[in-house]
């Protein structure tokens, strides 16, 4: 307890210096918790908002469907498997067929991807109610999504042509209208693609009973089933973990130069403090104190900036971190163009781990930097120490 | 027989009486085959591709072997120089000077755009007589650019077909079409071709010119331009070799 008071004492005692050096901490400290809540606030959105939109809780995949290679969409159909037909009768299992076309607004052409999905199906947050077609138009309801709408310059009930070709290989055109259009944060279910019910667009391209994926509810178990592949969770969000992975690297950079000037700055202190403070390390192993007891106490003294760091981060890092978490942080429009699920406010995450993570982390390191300059003193001679010798 | 009877009848039988005087649909494909196909051709033309930003221009030169064989090799622009394609049944191979690879285009990269025009290499693939993929009815009499023609509406024979329907407008003298319009399976027009120019050449009729326009899209389309065309040449035999891309 008396070393904490004299370490403490000591700190107070360096002034201006001790405080640039937490404030400067402290910065570091609130930065990097921060920005780590924005990741896995993000992370955390994107993961609920893939789930609830496309995937569920997994996919069944035709052993040919391949997402990246759209020439071989054709030849990745096949009948739902008789397997599954009870699960896709009471709508555990959702079929979605895959065709590649092009749509043709104001006079120009845009390649899509046509999808089609049981109209008023529940598993996925996508408004196929919209596809019920309640008027009785003769064109085909679509829907789509927001950012679509934007790239394609369509709104609701809008009609435009559609080309694609059916299963031989014919050229077919009808036109479209667009029933509804929808806001989601998950791109890929949104990009270039034009959702129709299910029905018309086995029809339509000559594949009856034909799906290219089977989205699986979580309340069925998983089934093998020949010539279909399953994909969980885990495995369908893995791109989209990846991606915001690349990015987590991309802004530690910024926290990293941070903590690299607070952690110069606490080493520099200690090595100055051991310079100039010869006469008291003397008198400190004068009196009793061995050399690595010495030793801990400048350690010590050093990590205290660390602990005072988080105090400070604390005082006005908590306010901050409860205002955004609560108010979330705004994104600018555009960002959705990225081809990442983000939505239009990002509300940070500070889960514990992220927090107490942090701080030993912190600690740890200021520990480190300041022990580095601290070993010197095992070296030193006692007697030059207290006579103030250079060493 | 009262006068409503007459007009009845009339009404009803006139069509079929009337379209006694039309040729056959098919007899008409036979001569417009007989005109336009032939058993070897090598044949010198351009390609003007007009997009929405700019217009392109290419020449090419192609050896074509009855519908089982072509050859063609792009002469201009220096971008294009140099690029070849060897069709042999239903492969297709592209050589790319600036890449030195050869590559086969295959099932569905088939239906891409050949160098960004309106036709795919499908379109380009298709030299199958018209007479062996389509029905054909003779349905009326129009006039094109001061030509009396035909018109013809032709229905797939066959499922594996890219347009299920076309309509020709067919020279009642000439037997070459002047004018197509090809149809999806619902009916919506996909493209219009208009061909013009023509020339008597080797003592038949060849139309020069031809208009390819996707018409669900602006722009002016694509304009192939013959300018120089023979019939049964003879072609050496390894002209249509895969040794013959680099």
């Amino acid at each position: 307890m008396k070393i904490l008071k004299l370490v403490f004492r000591n700190l107070i005692g360096n002034g201006l210096k001790t405080w640039l050096n937490v404030f400067v901490l402290s910065i570091a400290f609130v930065l990097i918790i921060f920005m780590q809540a924005i990741l896995q606030g993000w992370d955390r959105q994107a993961m609920s908002d893939t789930v609830k939109w496309e995937i569920a809780d997994g996919q069944y995949w035709n052993a040919n469907y391949d997402p990246f290679d759209p020439f071989t969409l054709d030849s990745a159909v096949s009948i739902i498997p008789k397997e599954l037909v009870n699960q896709y009768e009471t709508g555990q299992v959702e079929p979605v067929l895959i065709v590649a076309g092009t749509i043709y607004p104001s006079g120009r052409s845009m390649p899509v991807l046509m999808k089609g999905i049981r109209a008023g199906q529940q598993l996925l947050e996508l408004p196929t109610s919209l596809l019920m077609n309640p008027t009785d138009s003769a064109d085909i309801p679509a829907i789509i999504g927001s950012n679509m709408a934007h790239q394609s310059g369509l709104t609701e009930n809008d009609i435009v042509t559609l080309r694609w070709r059916d299963a031989n290989g014919t050229f077919e055109a009808r036109d479209i209208r667009i029933a509804g259009v929808f806001r989601t944060f998950v791109p890929t279910v949104d990009a270039g693609q034009i959702w129709l019910p299910l029905d018309i667009l086995q029809k339509i391209t000559l594949n009856s009973g034909k799906a290219s994926l089977l989205v699986k509810s979580k309340e069925v178990s998983v089934v093998p089933v020949d010539g279909w592949n399953f994909k969980d969770v885990d495995e369908l969000t893995r791109p989209l973990r990846e991606t915001l992975r690349s990015k987590t690297v991309g802004q530690s950079v910024f926290y990293v130069i941070f903590l690299l000037l607070a952690l110069l700055a606490v080493f520099d202190t200690q090595t100055l403090s051991i310079f100039y403070r010869q006469r008291e390390i003397g008198t400190f192993v004068a009196l009793g104190m061995t050399k690595k007891e010495v030793m801990g106490l400048f350690t010590l003294e050093g990590t205290m900036n660390a602990i005072l760091a988080i105090a400070l981060g604390a005082v006005y890092g908590v306010p901050m971190f409860l205002y955004f978490a609560v108010n979330g942080i705004p994104m600018p429009s555009g960002t959705s163009d990225f081809g990442v699920a983000i939505a239009d406010k990002i509300y940070p995450a500070f889960p514990p781990k992220l927090i107490i993570g942090t701080i030993l982390f912190i600690i740890l390191i200021t520990a480190w930097v300041s022990y580095l300059p601290a070993r010197k003193i095992v070296k030193m001679n006692p007697t030059d120490a207290i006579k103030g010798k250079i060493q | 027989m009262n006068k409503k009877t007459i007009v009845i009848f009339l009404s009803f039988f006139s069509p079929l009486l009337y379209a006694q005087n039309y040729p056959s649909g098919n007899s008409l494909l036979d001569k417009i085959d007989a005109n336009m196909s032939s058993e070897t051709t090598i044949m010198t033309a351009s390609m003007q591709v007009n997009s929405a930003r700019a217009t392109r221009t290419m020449t090419l030169k192609t050896w074509m072997e009855s519908d089982k064989k072509a050859f063609t090799e792009y002469l201009s622009p220096a971008r294009e120089k140099g690029t070849k394609m060897l069709k042999l049944d239903n492969q297709l191979w592209l050589y790319s000077p600036s890449i030195d690879r050869t590559i086969q285009i295959s099932g569905h990269m088939l239906r891409q755009s050949v160098m960004g025009s309106d036709l795919s290499y499908e379109d380009m693939m298709n030299d199958t007589p018209m007479q062996e993929q389509y029905n054909a009815v003779v349905t009326g009499e129009e006039t094109i650019n001061g030509r009396k023609c035909w018109v013809v509406e032709m229905t797939a024979r066959i499922s594996d077909i890219n347009y299920y329907s076309r309509k020709l407008w067919v020279d009642q003298e000439r037997f070459v079409p002047l004018r197509m319009q090809l149809f999806a399976k619902s009916g919506k027009q996909l493209k219009e071709i208009a061909l013009s120019d023509i020339r008597q050449i080797q003592g038949r009729w060849y139309p020069m010119k031809t208009v390819y326009k996707d018409v669900l899209k602006d722009g002016k389309g694509t304009e192939f331009t013959v300018s120089e065309i023979s019939f049964n040449p003879s072609i050496p035999g390894n002209v249509f070799n895969k040794s013959n891309l680099k």
